[in-house]
């Protein structure tokens, strides 16, 4: 079933009677070739790619719960390439490419959306910080602009410019970045893979591995053995509960990470705004609603929700940036398990147990890593070499010291 | 979050800031064999238990001691506070 305007009026003019489920539920094969486990954006977008760019065959996805129950339909859905450090920002920016082509790939509307990211500036030292980065941005082939304060103005007059502590000095933005439907991602990478043969199962936890002499055979699960040449684990904030089954110890915190959203207002945030010096950034969605966060709450949180004081702090930074927001209401707030990596940075490797393989360490940022992070994971699994842009993004490069440290922070995941 | 100060009684959570597992009181000796081991495995790697973990939280706002606090990660319920000092010189007996 492809969709397209034709069959939209087509439907529309016979009473909607001929959609179908985006995908089958099939019951689990006694052995695949491939499984991913986590169902995940990227355990998604592992599937697809492999089928699709490396012709992998005997494909599963095992998912504990349901499609899009973990960060993938928990996140505030920026994505953007505007990152510094040459282990990081083309992977990034390769990333970005496959978001501008993907919904005529997997012929699904994920509603990418390249609004602009806009990086407030308060100092000159930052401005020196964003100077550089919008450089890195360039030399990797993304695209980057710093303005000045009367840009920002024209852009968003109504933000307030002269805060005594964070007075508005300009900004870095990438105008191709933006946001995208987290949800229509996971359906779409869902609905791409079924189609090309990959079995999706869901509420199909894995509960242990079968490792025999050092090789992986297969995988545990609450709906029985299933065997596997190679497994590929992409489970985010369950990265360590998992590859403890597996004997591993990672170089992961797992942390809560709360988002906000408001009332439906009238258009007024046209594109993506973040105030680091605040800790808060913001986003409207197309229903209106001001979709923002912040911070982490800063301790090991496996509960999915976060605590108040974080709540007020945010609200603090969203006030002191947009007063106008005073009087909006908030409407909901929530929590997903973020898996906080030691250099804030994300690891596709191989394990020392031969045919497991882990993709995690997304920590707050693995939405706009999903088409890339799946497309790298897959070309890991596939051809048992790193691609190109993810060949820094190794499971040892702590004990090696190549760490990846964007913020230059240290082993300190709250810190990141 | 309440913390149990064993000091000061129960304190709010933002008064202090957070490390992580209090097993970063264990720091290796650098002069022993495999130190670059040891020490890989004390800076990088963590349990990261989903349940009870024993943590450094720093008084900052406050008294400025350090202290490890029990704290179920699942619920966020807090179990217990010691001082961390009183934990370092416990360990350290208990290693001779
Ligand atoms: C509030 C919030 C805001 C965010 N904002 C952004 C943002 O603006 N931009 C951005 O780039 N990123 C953002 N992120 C981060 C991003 O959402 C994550 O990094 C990313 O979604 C993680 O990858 P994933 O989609 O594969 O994870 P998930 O969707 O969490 O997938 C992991 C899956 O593994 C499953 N699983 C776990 N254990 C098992 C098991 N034993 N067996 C089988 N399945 C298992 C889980 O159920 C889950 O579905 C945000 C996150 C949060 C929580």
């Amino acid at each position: 079933m492809r969709f397209s305007g034709f069959r939209v009026l087509k439907e529309a003019l016979t009473g909607h009677h001929g959609w179908k489920p985006l995908w089958r539920n099939p019951e689990p094969q006694p052995a695949y070739d491939y499984v991913i486990v986590g169902g995940g954006g990227g355990g998604l977008s592992t599937a697809y790619h492999l089928a699709k760019v490396f012709q992998g065959k005997r494909i599963a996805v095992l998912e504990k719960g349901w499609l899009g129950s973990g960060n993938i339909g928990r996140n505030t859905t920026i994505i953007r390439s505007n990152y510094l450090l040459p282990g990081n920002e083309p992977f990034y920016e390769f990333s970005m490419k496959l978001w501008e082509n993907m919904e005529q790939e997997f012929n699904f509307n994920a509603m990418v959306s390249q609004r602009g990211i806009l990086n407030l500036i308060h100092t000159d030292g930052q401005r020196d910080a964003y100077r550089r980065r919008g450089n890195a941005m360039l030399l990797a082939g993304a695209d980057a602009e710093l303005l000045d304060r009367e840009q920002v103005r024209t852009m968003y007059p109504w933000l307030n410019f002269d805060n005594a502590r964070f007075p508005i000095k300009g900004g870095l933005l990438q105008r191709r970045a933006g946001t995208a439907r987290h949800d229509g991602v996971a359906w779409g990478y869902a609905r791409g893979a079924d189609l090309l043969g990959v079995d999706i199962i869901q509420n199909c936890e894995v509960t242990g591995f079968r490792i025999e002499a050092g090789k992986v055979l297969g995988v545990e699960t609450t709906r029985g053995y299933i065997g596997a040449k190679k497994v590929g684990v992409a489970v985010a904030g369950s990265s360590s509960r998992v590859m403890q089954m597996a004997g591993l110890r990672l170089p992961i915190e797992s942390h809560v990470l709360q988002a906000f959203v408001s009332e439906g207002l009238k258009p007024v945030v046209d594109g993506v705004i973040t105030f680091g010096a605040g800790h808060f950034y913001v986003s409207q969605s197309d229903k209106g609603g001001l979709v923002f966060g912040g911070d982490i709450d800063g301790y090991n949180s496996y509960a999915q929700r976060g605590n108040l004081p974080v709540i007020e702090e945010v609200a603090e930074g969203g006030l002191a940036l947009m007063p106008a927001i005073g009087r909006a209401r908030l409407l909901r707030v929530w929590g997903g398990i973020m898996d906080m990596s030691m250099d804030g940075s994300p690891i596709i490797d191989r394990t020392p147990v031969d045919g497991l393989y882990f993709n995690g360490g997304w920590c707050y940022g693995g939405f706009k890593a999903t088409p890339a992070s799946g497309y790298c994971f897959a070309h890991l699994l596939a051809t048992d070499r790193p691609h190109e842009t993810a060949r820094f993004m190794r499971l040892d490069r702590f004990e090696r010291g190549y760490v990846i440290d964007e913020k230059g922070m240290g082993a300190q995941p709250n810190l990141h | 979050m309440l913390i149990p100060h064993p000091l000061l009684g129960p304190r709010d959570a933002q008064e202090f800031t957070y490390l992580g597992d209090a097993s970063l009181l264990n720091r290796p000796d650098g002069l022993a064999e495999g130190a670059l081991d040891a020490f890989n495995r004390h800076v990088y790697l963590r349990d990261n238990p989903a349940g009870v973990h024993r943590e450094l939280w720093f008084h900052e706002q406050g008294d400025r001691s350090w202290l490890v606090v029990t704290r179920n990660t699942l619920t966020h319920e807090i179990l217990g506070a010691e001082l961390a000092r009183d934990v370092a010189l416990a360990q350290k007996g208990g290693a001779k």
